[in-house]
């Protein structure tokens, strides 16, 4: 029997366990939901016309701090990785343009940004963190979930990109 | 003179308990002046927070209070009076996923009260991060001596248990509740201040004489919150505070907040605060005799009274031009105006009337707030 | 030591049920008001601690300011 001046430090443990916050690999891989959302830059962007390319799904919104945070890694890595096959998409998921709109006015990204502002295809992909980023094989399939992001989680992302990349259409 | 005796705690930096997420960096530089009742304590609060690898925090505090004293008290049994309280305060906050576990240390000291408070606390993010739930317990150990007697010297020693539960209700909608359970042990009242009792033989008809308070106090607050993002941008709160203790005090507190933003620069606060308290068992301003029971109080904090504050704020955000490493930076004034209203403790600058009779005290105070804010 | 007896069982209670899968009714998309910063229970940390001072060096309750939650829920 734990001695009771244990108990605090039992639970806290018991806490910790149950919230951890891995990468999930979903093999036996499901297709990624289709979508098709208006394009920042103009027109709609759906995902079935990025098929043959690995694609980087990133849910984020301006209120959410890791979410900017995580902008500049992502930018970098769609400059790099773009000739080989890759491409990226930014959905926010706010109601509204405005605060986006002012966001990437003063932070430019070069990725498309797609609007999701009555966030269907946030319930289809069933996020459940800010920011989720999703990675989509070559052949439609959803294969890497991250949720949330720490300065570090990309180099975990360049990976799977890369092995991605490697796969045969 | 004993300024304030749970200053310390008071002032640690609230814990963040925004498990997920560490606070932004930031640093607050703050003039702060009070003026009420005979009293005048301005000075500068300094806050500063910075995190590392979005895992760890560290932050630091400094405060000085500067105090000009002829407060009722003061003019009635003894000689107006300056002095300067010096606090500094320093935590750390790990987090860890959803939990965030923090600790702080300050220490507050003038010339007759030296106080150490420790806290720790954790905090974790629940339910889809719907929910926080936070526990936190904080000690205490304070010193108190007496100018001029240097034969006295005692203590408090003080714990501090409680539980904050803080539930997203609605897209727009938080709710808040709170408990506390604070107990301390030692020399609990002020080593200068004195009651008095009915003496005939007396000039004014009455005497004085050292109060005495219990050793121990336990009391407890429970506090419900709500706050609500109203249809347009702008914030509505409402607090209530309920508290009892072993001293027979039970006091009702609650307050009306709300915030209006205008465009991106500048941002409106307007408060409301009520306060009502029921006396300490042992308090009374006039006591029949000399000695007349084991516990005497005649502290006007400890009394039958009522408080009303009305406060205002603007505050005005702005991209500092010369100062690169800011990304922001804020300006605030706030003022709040208290009345302080006594049903049981007498005005005693009126003489020449039966004891027991003279005007019941009441008294004005305004309070500014003027500090800068930069994040960084 | 009866207290933080208390405290641990909430704290062991708390952990067990954070196991169990409740889904959340606001997702964390929608939290855009919330994150708002004008929806913090407590903006200026340093104003705020200064005027819980004021009022419990001059009345005769304390406790229960409590500050958290809230926030964008991120990470």
């Amino acid at each position: 029997m734990i001695a009771f001046r244990r108990w605090p430090v039992a639970a806290l443990l018991a806490a910790l366990v149950a919230l951890s916050w891995p990468a999930i690999a979903t093999d036996g891989s499901p297709p990624a939901p289709e979508f098709n959302l208006t394009n920042r830059a103009g027109g709609q962007l759906a995902l079935s016309g990025l098929r043959g390319q690995v694609v980087m799904i990133n849910f984020w919104a301006s209120w959410c701090g890791p979410c900017r945070q995580e902008f500049p890694a992502l930018d970098e890595m769609y400059r790099k990785y773009k000739p080989m096959g890759f491409t990226m998409v930014g959905i926010n998921v706010e109601s509204e343009k405005a605060d986006a709109e002012r966001f990437l006015g003063a932070r430019p990204v070069s990725f498309p940004i797609l609007f999701d502002p009555d966030n269907r295809v946030s319930g289809s992909y069933g996020v459940s963190a800010m920011p989720t980023t999703v990675l989509v094989d070559r052949q439609g399939r959803l294969r890497w979930q991250h949720r949330a992001y720490k300065p570090g989680d990309e180099a975990e992302y360049i990976e799977q990109i890369r092995a991605m990349l490697r796969e045969k259409s | 003179m004993q300024l304030i005796r749970r200053a310390a705690l008071l002032l640690l930096v609230p814990l963040a308990a925004h498990a997920g997420v560490l606070p932004e960096d930031r640093a607050d530089l703050m003039y702060h002046y009070y003026d009420g009742g005979g009293v005048t304590i301005d000075g500068p609060s300094l806050l500063v927070r910075k995190k590392f690898a979005e895992k760890y925090a560290v932050n630091a505090s400094y405060y000085v209070d500067m105090v000009s004293s002829a407060s009722i008290d003061v003019i009635t049994t003894a000689s107006e009076y300056s002095e300067e309280r010096t606090q500094y305060g320093v935590g750390f906050e790990y987090l860890r996923g959803k939990v965030t576990y923090a600790a702080s240390f300050s220490n507050s000291s003038e010339n007759d009260y030296d106080a150490d408070t420790a806290s720790v606390s954790v905090s974790q993010d629940m339910f889809g991060d719907l929910t926080t739930v936070a526990l936190s317990f904080t000690r205490g150990w304070d010193d108190v001596t007496r100018h001029g007697d240097p034969a006295f010297a005692d203590s408090i020693d003080r714990r501090i248990y409680g539980v904050d539960i803080s539930q997203i209700a609605t897209k727009r909608l938080i709710l808040g509740f709170s408990y506390e359970a604070i107990t301390e042990e030692g020399f609990l009242n002020n080593p200068y201040r004195q009651v008095r009792y009915v003496d005939p033989d007396a000039a004014l008809g009455y005497s004085y004489e050292f109060e005495r308070y219990p050793r121990t106090r336990t009391g407890n607050a429970f506090s419900l919150r709500a706050r609500w993002y109203l249809p347009y941008r702008a914030a509505l709160q409402a607090d209530y505070r309920f508290y009892n203790d072993t001293w027979e005090i039970s006091s009702s507190t609650a307050e009306v907040a709300y915030t209006h933003p205008f465009g991106e620069q500048w941002t409106f606060d307007v408060h409301y605060r009520f306060h009502d308290q029921d006396a300490a068992e042992f308090y009374s301003d006039l006591f029949p005799r000399e000695n007349f029971q084991n516990f005497l109080a005649r502290d006007k904090e400890l009394a039958t009274m009522q408080s009303h504050t009305l406060g205002f704020g603007v505050a005005y955000e702005f991209k500092p031009s010369r100062f690169d490493f800011l990304g922001k930076a804020a300006i605030n004034l706030k003022y709040d105006r208290i009345h302080f209203d006594y049903d049981d403790f007498r005005d005693l600058r009126t003489t020449g009337v039966a004891p027991g009779t003279e005007p019941l005290y009441d008294f004005d105070a305004n309070v500014v707030r003027l500090f800068f804010s930069g994040w960084f | 030591m009866k207290p933080a007896r208390a405290l641990a069982a909430v704290i062991a209670l708390l952990a067990a049920t954070g196991c169990s899968r409740i889904e959340p009714w606001v997702k964390p998309y929608e939290r855009e008001a919330i994150a708002d910063p004008i929806m913090a229970w407590d903006r200026d940390p340093v104003s705020s601690s200064y005027m819980r001072h004021v009022y419990e060096s001059r009345e005769g309750a304390r406790g229960a300011s409590g500050a958290s939650g809230g926030g964008c829920g991120c990470n």
